[in-house]
């Protein structure tokens, strides 16, 4: 089993557990051991764009700080790559890190204000997203591992902004990203593509305007059900909150509208590799998914 | 012994004060009257949060003025107390939801894990780790991390984010030792033994007995019960 | 008919500012208007994003006045699609410090409805926090 860091975000470790554990599960049949920081703290969801505005990089700091200590104390072996399944942490992580290490003056700064710290950040860690190490691995032993293929099951992967967004810290082609597409297909699923799986869902304006996240969630939800989707795959607990949880108030202004399961990925990757469904954590998920899977023969 | 005098400056004003003194005996010394900022002068009940500066540094820190002793040319002032929100809430109605914190104290979610608190902090406790283990909705760790928090109110004088921190830690504790924490069955074993009158007779005699009867037992009485 | 637009030091100075805070040459901006056409919540806002531009650009500080900055989400595609390399989401985040480094919260967290704190993520919560509070 590979040991590699791991960085989970506040919301795994609560409203979206089921990503968590789906992903521990389904990275732990393919010899990767997702081995969580010690003593890690919430990286901020968003990086701050000012550029006089260091102190919100501390937390990512830190963070990154800590995969050096995991490699001093024998946690993992010389192993620097942090893996984020949050698409919004990735975001951070890894902008804050760049931050880092193209402006030293930037990074002297916050070591020396993080004096409290065993030692100073080396900007030696990579910030890498699940997919992105999926890729790494192979996709065709990803499917030696599928036991349940997803056949007959279309899904349309949806992307939000914050795993391709901006370039630099983008893990595919913001325009026409394949990483999830790819995956979908080594799971035996179909693939649909929805024209709008690149739009925003609304992110953190689900918190001051509702509506606004409404509006754009029954867009890209109704696109993809024209273009045949029956599931979405996401990776993001922002989005599926937003394209999940908020389905009921889509239903109170479209009544013609059918719910669509959202999934995180990992959690198809679960269902496909033969694993127990207790590991997908299906009853945190707003629209039950079990019946469309039952009905697929994969549950 | 002659007591050596040092210069300190109380609030901007230099005094001479007798070395060893604390910032409280430094203070009565040259002759303030303390009825807020001075309390139980055992470093336990954290009315007497103080901040301070070291001669010709430019670090501030946080201690307690019963037990900070005075260094020459230290600059010292009380913080008797800091304004924070205290929000009522009812212990038997609340359930152990990580979501409690937010909902009571919304702006513990602008917490930057700058470590500001930490660094300040007279008890020299991780106080960013268990503000952000109550973001996490971790009880335990964060009832256990906090467990020496005297409640100065340093932390959040010096807060960018303006939070509570001693209030958020409060909460964790209180609903951890109510609602999560693996209850002792002694408890209820000794009320049980009480309520049958095992103790009765005991208690009758000890009431009875003269001052140094009590006395007496006290000093030969055998330690012998485990401690846990 | 046309419109005079005075530009003042004053003006020249809030545009100054902008472009420092956000560490974007405002002044390189020709217009096209690709970022309006890319914004998926374009169509909510009291005013485009290169309009938004166009008054920094002329250093009209009434655009910290406009719905714009505060509907932005973040999203960065109009970073990727902007022809001259900008970045928009940065102007924007520049005019929301400057309202909320006067201490202005843009939402009182206080007033979240119940129902709402129960069920939204800690990510949301912390992301709107960190965007609208000062």
């Amino acid at each position: 089993m590979t040991k590699i860091p791991y960085f989970p975000g506040c919301t795994l470790k609560t409203k979206a557990r089921n990503f968590e554990k789906s992903a521990l599960a389904s990275t732990g049949l393919l010899g990767i051991e997702l081995t969580e920081l010690p003593r890690w703290n919430c990286c901020g969801a968003v990086y701050p764009l000012t550029s006089d505005d260091l102190m919100q990089c501390v937390a990512s700091v830190g963070n990154l700080i800590r995969v050096q200590e995991m490699n001093q104390t024998g946690m993992v072996s010389n192993e620097y790559r942090l893996v984020v399944l949050c698409s919004m942490c990735l975001n951070v992580l890894k902008r804050s890190h760049k931050r880092m290490i193209e402006q030293n003056e930037q990074l002297k700064k916050i070591n020396e204000f993080m004096y409290l710290e065993k030692e100073p950040y080396k900007g030696n860690v990579t910030v890498v997203h699940l997919l992105e190490l999926l890729k790494e691995h192979g996709f065709e032993k990803i499917r030696d591992a599928v036991k349940k293929p997803l056949s007959g099951l279309r899904v349309s992967p949806y992307y939000g902004c914050a795993l391709l967004r901006p370039r630099e810290v983008g893990i595919d082609d913001p325009e026409n990203p394949k990483i999830q597409e790819e995956l979908l297909s080594t799971l035996g699923a179909t693939v649909v593509d929805n024209p709008l799986k690149l739009r925003c869902c609304g992110s953190y304006q689900t918190v001051r305007d509702k509506q606004l996240v409404i509006n754009l969630a029954y867009d890209i939800l109704s696109r993809a059900q024209d273009a045949g989707a029956e599931a979405i795959s996401t990776s993001c607990p922002l989005c599926s909150f937003n394209i999940d949880n908020r389905q009921k108030e889509i239903i109170k202004n479209h009544s013609e509208f059918k719910p669509l399961p959202v999934f995180y990925f990992t959690q198809l990757m679960t269902v496909a590799f033969g694993l127990s469904q207790e590991h997908c954590g299906f009853e945190q998920n707003h629209i039950d998914p079990q019946q469309l899977l039952k009905d697929k023969g994969v549950l | 012994m002659q007591n050596q005098l040092i210069p300190v400056f109380i609030l901007g004003k230099k005094y001479y004060v007798p070395r060893g003194s604390t910032f409280i005996t430094a203070m009565e010394h040259v002759g303030f009257k303390l009825k807020k900022g001075v309390g139980c002068r055992e470093g336990f009940c954290g009315a007497c949060a103080s901040l301070y500066r070291l001669d010709a540094e430019y670090k501030l820190h946080g201690g307690l003025g019963c037990q900070t002793v005075v260094q020459p040319n230290m600059q010292i002032v009380q913080i008797p107390f800091t304004p924070v929100p205290k929000v009522i809430y009812n212990l038997e109605s609340i359930k152990p939801d990580p979501n409690v914190f937010v909902a009571h104290y919304p702006e513990l979610y602008r917490c930057l894990s700058c470590n500001t608190c930490t660094k300040i902090c007279p008890q020299e406790l991780q106080v960013m780790d268990f503000v952000q283990a109550t973001i996490r909705g971790d009880f335990a760790l964060a009832a256990n991390l906090s467990f020496d928090c005297i409640m100065c109110g340093l932390c959040s004088a010096r807060c960018p984010s303006e939070i509570a921190q001693f209030n958020v830690a409060l909460l964790a504790r209180r609903i951890f030792g109510k609602y999560l924490v693996e209850k002792g069955s002694w408890l209820q074993h000794r009320k049980d033994e009480i309520a049958s009158g095992k103790f009765d007779d005991g208690y009758k005699e000890l009431v009875r007995s003269s001052s140094d009867q009590i006395m007496k037992r006290y000093y030969e009485r055998k330690i012998d019960f485990d401690t846990t | 008919m046309t419109a005079r637009i005075v530009i003042t030091s004053k003006n020249r100075e809030f545009q100054r500012k902008i472009d420092e805070l956000s560490g974007q040459v405002c002044t390189l901006c020709d217009q096209c208007g690709t970022c309006t056409g890319s914004c998926p919540m374009a169509f909510e806002m009291d005013t485009t994003p290169s309009n938004m531009i166009r008054m920094v650009q002329l250093g009209q500080e009434e655009v910290l006045d406009k719905k714009t900055l505060w509907i932005c989400a973040s999203c960065y595609t109009c970073t990727v699609r902007c022809p001259r390399g900008l970045d928009p989401s940065k102007i924007a985040e520049a005019l929301r410090q400057i309202k909320l480094r006067q201490a202005i919260d843009h939402i009182d967290i206080h007033k979240i409805p119940k129902n709402e704190i129960d069920i939204l993520p800690q990510i949301a919560l912390v992301a709107a926090f960190r965007k609208f509070t000062g």
